[in-house]
């Protein structure tokens, strides 16, 4: 299919979506509603396969209703009857073959998409990384090129890459912003890449996925996109006003508890790659030093 | 009282609930009053001749019939309680701990509990009528089945009072299922309750494997075979190989919580991830498992049901045959999310949507069977018309789903939610509930009434779309499933409301469910011919409810739809070869004690590991072993039903 085809038959796929989902306040869809080049790609593919299915879902529910109408076993019924017929080779054809080939289109469009996300998002400015440990029941992020921490949000500069690294030091979790992207599993002892990346400045909603326990349900934080500028003002304020994150405090953090957002002036040095490594990181050599080149 | 007794009774009950001493106080009333009733109508000898003991398939069925509506209820109360937390923004109906155990064992008693029992109950009932057997393959190995599924659903239930449930969700991951985090014994229920059932399961797989290929009447090949046994087969042997993938993770996880091994965890170079990939090598053919019986049922009631021939016989097997094999390659869908690389997730991605294929093909030939039909609306076809809007629906979010790139956004989300339970609800349980309606006349002897079912279906029908598209929605507003609360201001309360009140009305058709069966029991219409639907295959043949010995003399068959041409050749005028034969003794198996003995005897292994006593686990373990070697030496284990019995009872359904 061509990519105008495709584009033409998007527009139509929101259209049909448009009834169905926006009931009022679209914004709060936050899935079909990306602030970025990754959520915004998997948007897309969303949108693809709502239009494929439905060439399938819609006649099928149809067709149904039809038949069973036509055909009830009435008195004066004139509708045909005919109980020996069982086979049609024309009929299995076509749906053997429509359905393989709406999954031959929607299969090389996932197959291309999947390559493409595990790519940094094309940007207009410098990748930045952030370090992302899942704790009980808390969020705790590093920025190591700041040398500054916060608890249970993160704010990023707009329009550049970001790469946060993953990693849990309780059980497994999974790190969620829909608008910005989807998720990825925090795993104790390893290191995960997730590329994500704010268009445009704002508060976007982010929290755990996987269940870890009787304070998983608190477990969200606001990503807070800004204007690079802003961004290093913030940053150079963190530095000026905030307590340092100290060994005897990560420890706090470590314990089973709920908290506020909390940020930090610095924090431990090696702090992440230390809690990777007891966490059983040094039994995956290959995955840490891939992770935190 | 020493304060030890004290605290140890704080430990082992459940306390500080009131809902756990209303359930305390329900037990022992309910146990009280069967014991009563048992004893007043002198009914225990009854109930160990005829039931505890039985080998016969068909009764065997019914337990598993009525265990499985028990499970149904039980797990449903958890699902109303769960919707009414989560009803309205910060709920304070339950607490945390509570809500988790209560998902956790809602997921584990609605998938192993009553899905499995439940297709297990029509693979009994049904698979030896259709292919003109007398009893399964292995009828003392079937009891043991049963037994064993029966101590395991005791086990994980009576974690509600003692004890305390299993509160990691019902696949159960570690780390968060071992040790550090989980200390409590309400994760050994969970892993002993499942390990003890699975065997059980695998044991019927293999029993239906056996006994479909070895066991059919004469002149029925395999593609001579009603569709529902081909489903059974094709489930048999999801069962068969994947069960042991479920065993390994359980018993792995079981030895790292209780000996301190490190199979799952980080610490000493073990890997969580194994366990969620063994998890879900068991855990997605058993989807497959429990609702491929489902289309086997949808099969049957449709060409029933529309008076026709069912359309594209070889293509359903094919697309049958595919979803085994195949279902058996996407396992890692459920957690493409982990980012095990591009080429990974591409291949199953791939795999996943290719199952898709051939489940469409069958719903069009369901389609097409009623297409020039003369379709009329009993309640097993409105069981069944019910489903196909459902799984159209369900099979594409299932696609939209293996998009892996869209799954990171669906994963883990409310979206998941509604897809699953809307193949599993649309899929298993109309499947199930269909078959109930279609068999009922054949095991019991009378119908079930009209009226209230279709009432039944209404309310649970038009309930699912209430309580379940709300779901799809709350998934794309970032829901994500197992919290107990959320705040208000996301959006998502409207949704979350009208969910529940879908919830309640589903309530209320399981309950006109139960209504109209008490209410055909008492004033229902008999099935005094054996065929009340104009049936199609060979349990038709046979009086309701069957004889014991199911088949007089077993009939041979020359076609599909064997009873069908049977008719059809009656009205013909054509001679039926049949009644000519003269009757011969029948060979049957004895019942036995044993197979109930051996599973309490599992029930005390397995209540003895869960709270690490072993010398009460080592007991159990040694009675089991006992029973299994005095099998061994047993050779009186089968009998001939004389000739002028068979007549009598022949006769006494004014046959001859
Ligand atoms: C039509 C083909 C189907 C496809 C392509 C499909 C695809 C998927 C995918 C990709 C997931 C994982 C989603 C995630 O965790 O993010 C999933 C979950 C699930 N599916 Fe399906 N599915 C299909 C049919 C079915 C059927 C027929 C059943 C059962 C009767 C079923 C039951 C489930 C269950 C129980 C889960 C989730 C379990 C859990 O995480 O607790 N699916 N499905
Ligand atoms: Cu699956």
């Amino acid at each position: 299919m061509s990519e105008m085809g495709l584009r033409r038959l998007r527009r139509l796929g929101v259209l049909a979506a448009v009834p169905l989902l926006c009931t009022g306040c679209g914004e709060r869809y936050f899935i079909l509603n990306p602030a970025g080049p990754v959520a915004n790609v998997e948007k897309n593919l969303i949108v693809l396969t709502f239009v494929l299915t439905g060439i399938v879902v819609i006649p099928v529910i149809a067709l149904m209703a039809f038949i069973v109408t036509r055909y009830r076993d009435k008195p004066g019924n004139t509708a045909p009857y005919e109980p020996e017929w069982s086979e049609s080779k024309t009929l299995e054809i076509i749906w053997w073959g429509i359905p393989i080939l709406i999954i031959a289109i929607l299969g090389t469009f996932t197959v291309r998409d999947t390559f493409r996300l595990v790519r940094p998002p094309v940007a207009s400015g410098p990748p930045m990384t952030i370090q992302v440990t899942s704790l009980d029941w808390k969020w705790l992020f590093q920025y190591p090129g700041q040398n500054i921490a916060t608890v249970n949000y993160v704010r990023i500069p707009a329009g550049r890459p970001v790469e946060f690294v993953l990693t849990s030091h309780a059980p497994m979790n999974s790190f969620w912003v829909p608008q910005l992207g989807g998720q990825e599993y925090t795993m104790p002892g390893m290191a995960m890449r997730l590329w994500l990346q704010a268009d445009r400045p704002g508060t976007y909603f982010g929290s755990g996925a996987n269940f870890t326990g009787r304070g998983f349900a608190h477990m969200r934080f606001n990503v807070i996109a800004m204007p690079s500028a802003d961004f290093d003002r913030w940053t150079q304020q963190v530095k000026r006003t905030a307590p340092p994150l100290t060994t005897a405090g990560y420890k706090a953090l470590e314990q089973q508890s709920v908290v506020g957002q909390l940020q930090y002036s610095s924090f431990p040095k090696g702090l992440f790659e230390q809690t990777i490594r007891t966490d059983g990181g040094m039994y995956m050599k290959q995955k840490m030093e891939t992770a935190t080149d | 009282m020493p304060a030890s007794v004290t605290n140890f009774a704080t430990h082992f009950f459940v306390t500080g609930e009131p809902m756990i001493y209303g359930a305390d106080v329900a037990i022992v009333l309910v146990s009280l009053a069967i014991l009563f009733v048992l004893t007043y109508f002198k009914k225990w000898k009854w109930l160990w001749k005829e039931w505890l003991t039985t080998v016969d398939h068909k009764k065997i069925g019914i337990m598993y019939l009525i265990a499985a509506l028990l499970m149904m209820f039980r797990g449903g109360v958890d699902a109303l309680l769960m919707r009414t937390q989560l009803m309205l923004p910060n709920g304070r109906f339950l607490q945390a701990q509570h809500y988790n155990e209560i998902f956790t064992t809602h997921g584990t008693l609605m998938i192993l509990f009553m899905a499995m029992p439940f297709i297990f109950a029509m693979f009994n009932i049904v698979v030896p009528l259709q292919i003109g057997a007398r009893d399964v393959a292995f009828p003392y190995l079937n009891a043991i089945s049963f037994w064993l599924f029966f101590v395991a659903a005791m086990l994980l239930n009576l974690s509600f009072v003692i004890g305390g449930s299993p509160d990691a969700g019902w696949v159960s991951y570690p780390p968060l299922a071992d040790l550090p985090f989980d200390r409590g014994p309400g994760e050994n229920f969970y892993l002993l309750s499942l390990q003890i059932t699975g065997i059980g399961s695998m044991a019927t797989g293999l029993n239906f494997f056996v006994t479909i290929m070895r066991m059919r009447a004469p002149g029925m090949t395999l593609m001579r075979m009603p569709l529902f046994c081909w489903a059974v087969l094709s489930a048999s042997v999801l069962i068969i190989v994947a069960f042991p993938a479920l065993t390994a993770a359980l018993a792995l996880l079981l030895i790292d919580r209780v000996a301190g091994a490190h199979f799952f965890t980080m610490l000493a170079g073990g890997n969580p991830m194994m366990y969620v990939n063994l998890f879900w090598v068991w855990g997605h053919p058993e989807v497959y498992i429990v609702v491929l019986p489902a289309f086997g049922v949808f099969s049957e009631v449709v060409a029933t049901f529309a008076k026709k021939r069912v359309f594209g016989y070889a293509s359903m097997v094919a697309s049958m045959m595919v979803i085994t094999v195949i279902s058996y390659l996407v396992w890692l869908h459920h957690f493409f999310t982990m980012g095990a690389g591009p080429g990974v997730n591409s291949f199953f991605a791939l795999a996943s949507m290719i199952i898709a294929i051939p489940t469409g093909v069958k719903v069009f030939n369901w389609l097409m069977t009623l297409f020039r039909g003369r379709i009329r609306l009993t309640p097993p076809l409105l069981w069944t018309l019910g489903f196909v809007p459902n799984f159209a629906i369900g099979g594409a979010t299932g696609v939209m789903l293996a998009v892996a790139p869209a799954d990171y956004q669906y994963h883990n989300s409310y979206f998941l939610i509604a897809h699953f339970h809307q193949v599993l609800i649309g899929g298993t349980v109309y499947g199930m509930i269909a078959g109930m309606y279609y068999w009922w006349p054949k095991v019991f002897g009378f119908l079930l009434g009209e009226r209230l079912a279709r009432h039944a279906f209404w309310w649970f029908n038009i309930g699912f779309y209430v309580c379940f598209l709300p779901q799809y929605f709350l998934g794309y507003m970032g829901m994500t499933r197992r919290i107990y609360t959320y705040p208000p201001g996301m959006g998502w309360t409207t949704w979350n409301f009208i969910s529940t009140l879908g919830a309640y009305m589903m309530g209320i058709g399981f309950i006109l469910i139960a209504a109209n069966i008490v209410q055909s029991a008492l004033h229902g219409v008999r099935d005094t011919t054996g065929d009340p639907w104009d049936g199609r295959t060979l349990e038709w043949s046979l009086p309701s409810p069957a004889p014991h010995y199911n088949f007089a003399r077993i009939p041979t068959v020359h076609s599909r739809d064997a009873w069908w041409e049977m008719k059809e050749a009656r009205r013909r005028g054509e001679p039926v070869q049949e009644s000519t034969e003269p009757l011969r003794p029948i060979h049957m198996p004895k019942s036995s004690g044993r197979p109930f003995i051996l599973s309490v005897l599992f029930f005390v292994f397995g209540f003895g590991m869960t709270f690490n006593w072993y010398v009460m686990a080592i007991i159990g373990l040694l009675g089991v072993g006992i029973c299994l070697v005095l099998r061994s030496f047993e050779f009186d284990t089968d009998f001939y039903i004389p000739v002028h019995e068979i007549e009598e009872t022949e006769a006494a359904y004014g046959r001859s």
